[in-house]
């Protein structure tokens, strides 16, 4: 069966990516540049300023002296490569061998796929619909080498498609730039006078050889069809999803954790054998009246031991309504990481730190049971003001930047908001003699402070706060403050928090 | 004839102890949280860990007195690296304090939750997951059913639990091993020097299950619990003489 290939170009990749992000950008001639030994030199720009006159490999500066009201944007490295990537898997429906050509171009290998569209007019022009519809300014062509196929999308201005036998006789006008070649060779044969491919492609294969060097005559090979051309071709995951379609409706929770049971198996037993765990699965089910539901668990760990992720469903089953009968089961796994194999232990360690399993998976459990939002954990944080001293760990594992302080005295219990309070304090910047906190007064018998916290005036501005700690009669012991300087009459007292 | 009933008493003692699952403490495995004269309550004279305690508070300065107390036991219970959970509805405990009880706050892990009945669920999880140090409840009350389930718990996995009960509205009868009550007492320093002394407090056991309840007086400094012989004030002594 004769091959056939199709070169996609596209233009202007990443300024088209961008402007779908910012529609705004439509109107604005804008490139993006990298800093090259000093100076920022232009990568990709959009068809606004190419028709000025900018172009990639210009520096921003010339452009920006050209076009003064030009947007010069930081490239972003690698997007290229991923953009390729997203829109190759996309063109996996028009064939399966798709293959990423950068910087900006895919080849997709389809033979024996045109017909399935009513012929290559209709698929070629299918594709560069839906992918002009989507904001992505492509050029394609077809042929029957990769070589010809690139050839023509780039640099071809007549027919796109390439009818079998006939690429040579395409490739004979265009310049020898749409062959791939070295830019030495291209000097080379600038220099020597050929101007395009009609010139050289009835020389001798052993003079071109010697003159221009065996690259030169396997590009040429390729783009005649001589020569094979191995693709890399891009293989989609496939998503870790288990289905169960059901003989009989299925009411029973019996049954029901039968299903979860089987398909947990055996999507486990896939994760197993590649050495991932999942972070979160979702169990879908579709019943007889066509109506869906959904039951989802998280972990906080990948993790592929299916009796646990068991234990994690059996609290959420009855969320599930089978009302008349559910005929499909479909498990999936979204969010799949590496899982650390489990280590081989001895014997078993009788303390259970932070890093253990079982911690991780009570914690599962918990969360799954009241919301994995309830779980914290904190951390020191070098900072001032008492309510913002402890900040919120991400995470099981994460570990301290600073030390829990002990130089200064603070109380065990911390009310979520001060509480006013009133105080007898005769002496500025000595303690209060009483408080009344509640309708009950407290004689202070001794007190240490008093500790000044400045607000944090980068975050919050406000009055500082002069802290006290005091024990009255009965030996109980307040964390008490005064905000902002004293006043004879209308200072400002709270209670903050009870010492131990 | 008295010395062999009284033997015949202690040995069948001990023999109902040992069938309830209170082990003699073995030579060398002795965990001794620290707490002085309060050990010698409990039965073969050993805080038991294995075990869930009942902390009556009715005051927020009375919680504060007990996160600081339970802070000093679970020194020694923390010791190897063990990680512990505190589960409430409100949480108003401070963790940068707890530092000063000698454990690492970054080991605890809080858990909030929204409703009460969702506590005692997750007390009874927690506990049945071997090696944690510690479990931490605030609850208001707790019923006898409820008591039972959780020791049942601890029974297998030995971890040891603490339930405070913050402004217990009926006290009734529970399956705790001890039921504590943790006030606060005047600190005291040198005489002459100024500011607040360490952390006293008046530490009474109302309940404890095979011991003798009493009535001590701790102070944390220096890094353990010291107990305090109450010192008779010779002025009042004099006046009153």
């Amino acid at each position: 069966m004769q091959k056939r290939f199709v070169s996609l170009w596209f233009r202007h990749l990443l300024t088209d990516w961008l402007t779908l992000r910012r529609p705004e950008l439509k109107e604005v001639p804008f490139v993006f540049a990298v800093p090259v030994r000093g100076r920022m030199l232009i990568t990709a720009s959009n068809l606004l300023a190419e028709q000025q006159g900018i172009k990639a490999g210009m520096a921003a500066a010339d452009a920006k002296a050209i076009v003064p009201s030009l947007e010069v944007i930081d490239d972003i490295p690698g997007k290229a490569e991923k953009l390729l990537t997203a829109l190759g898997e996309w063109c996996i429906r028009y064939t399966p061998l798709v293959a990423i050509d950068l910087p900006d171009g895919l080849i997709l290998d389809i033979s024996g796929c045109a017909h399935l569209w009513g012929g290559e007019r209709a698929y070629l022009g299918n594709i560069i619909k839906v992918l002009h519809s989507r904001g992505y300014d492509v050029r394609a062509a077809m042929a029957d080498s990769i070589g010809a196929a690139w050839a023509v999308a780039r640099f071809g201005k007549e027919k796109p498609i390439i009818e079998t036998g006939k690429h040579t006789d395409a490739l004979l006008s265009l310049p020898p730039v749409a062959l791939r070649l070295e830019p030495v060779v291209l000097d080379r044969l600038q220099k020597l006078g050929f101007y395009t491919i009609k010139s050289f492609i009835g020389i001798q294969c052993s003079v071109l050889r010697r003159r221009f060097g065996e690259g030169f005559l396997l590009r040429l090979n390729q783009a005649l069809g001589n020569e094979d051309e191995p693709l890399t071709l891009l293989h989609p995951v496939e998503p870790y999803q288990e289905r169960l379609p059901c003989l009989e409706p299925i009411r029973t929770v019996a049954a029901i954790e039968i299903a979860i049971q089987k398909l947990l198996d055996s999507l486990c037993h896939r994760l197993a054998a590649e050495g991932k765990g999942l972070r979160t699965a979702i169990l879908s089910y579709y019943r007889v009246d066509g109506k869906t539901g959904a039951v989802s668990i998280g972990t906080n760990r990948a993790t592929n031991h299916s009796g646990h992720l068991f234990t994690l469903f059996e609290l959420n089953i009855s969320k599930i309504e089978p009302a008349l009968g559910i005929e499909l089961f479909v498990l999936e796994a979204p969010k799949v990481e590496a899982a650390e194999p489990g280590q081989e232990i001895l014997w078993s360690a009788e303390s259970c730190g932070l890093e253990d399993n079982n911690l991780a998976e009570l914690l599962d459990k918990i969360g799954n049971k009241v919301g994995a939002a309830n779980i914290h954990r904190y951390l020191p944080q070098e900072r001032y003001w008492p309510e913002r001293s402890i900040k919120l760990a991400q995470s099981l594992q994460e570990k301290r930047t600073t030390v829990w302080r002990t130089d200064r005295p603070r109380p065990s219990l911390l009310l979520p908001r001060p509480e006013r309070i009133e105080v007898t304090a005769p002496e500025p910047d000595y303690p209060p003699i009483l408080f009344r906190y509640k309708n009950e007064v407290h004689y202070i018998k001794k007190a240490d402070g008093p500790e000044r916290i400045e607000q944090e005036w980068w975050i919050e501005t406000g009055e500082h706060r002069d802290y006290y700690q005091v024990e009255d009669e009965a030996g109980r012991r307040y964390w008490l403050f005064r905000s902002g300087y004293y006043d004879a009459e209308s200072s400002k007292w709270y209670l903050h928090g009870f010492f131990a | 004839m008295s010395e062999t009933k009284k033997d015949i008493i202690d040995q069948l003692q001990k023999d109902i102890l040992l069938w309830q699952g209170f082990k003699p403490p073995t030579a060398g495995t002795t965990e001794n949280v620290g707490l002085g004269p309060v050990e010698a309550a409990f039965p073969n004279g050993v805080f038991p860990i294995g075990a869930i305690h009942e902390f009556l508070n009715e005051a927020p300065e009375h919680t504060a007195a007990c996160g600081g107390f339970i802070a000093g036991i679970l020194t020694t219970l923390m010791q190897q690296g063990e990680a512990c959970l505190w589960i409430s509805v409100t949480r108003n405990l401070f963790p940068p304090a707890l530092k000063v009880f000698g454990i690492e706050p970054d080991r605890i892990i809080f858990i909030d939750l929204k409703r009460e009945k969702d506590v005692l669920w997750v007390m009874e999880e927690a506990l049945k997951c071997e090696g944690l140090a510690a479990v931490i409840a605030e609850v208001k009350d707790i019923n006898l059913t409820a008591s039972r389930r959780l020791q049942l718990a601890v029974e297998k996995s030995k971890v040891t639990g603490f339930i405070l009960r913050n402004d217990p509205r009926k006290i009734s009868t529970t399956a705790c091993a001890a039921r504590w009550k943790i006030t606060p007492l005047p600190s005291e320093l040198e005489t002459g020097m100024p500011g607040v002394g360490f952390p006293r407090w008046n530490v009474e056991l109302l309940k404890v299950r095979n011991g003798n309840p009493g009535n001590w007086q701790l102070e944390w400094s220096a890094g353990r619990f010291v107990a305090i012989t109450p010192t008779v004030n010779e002025e009042q002594l004099l006046k009153v003489g």
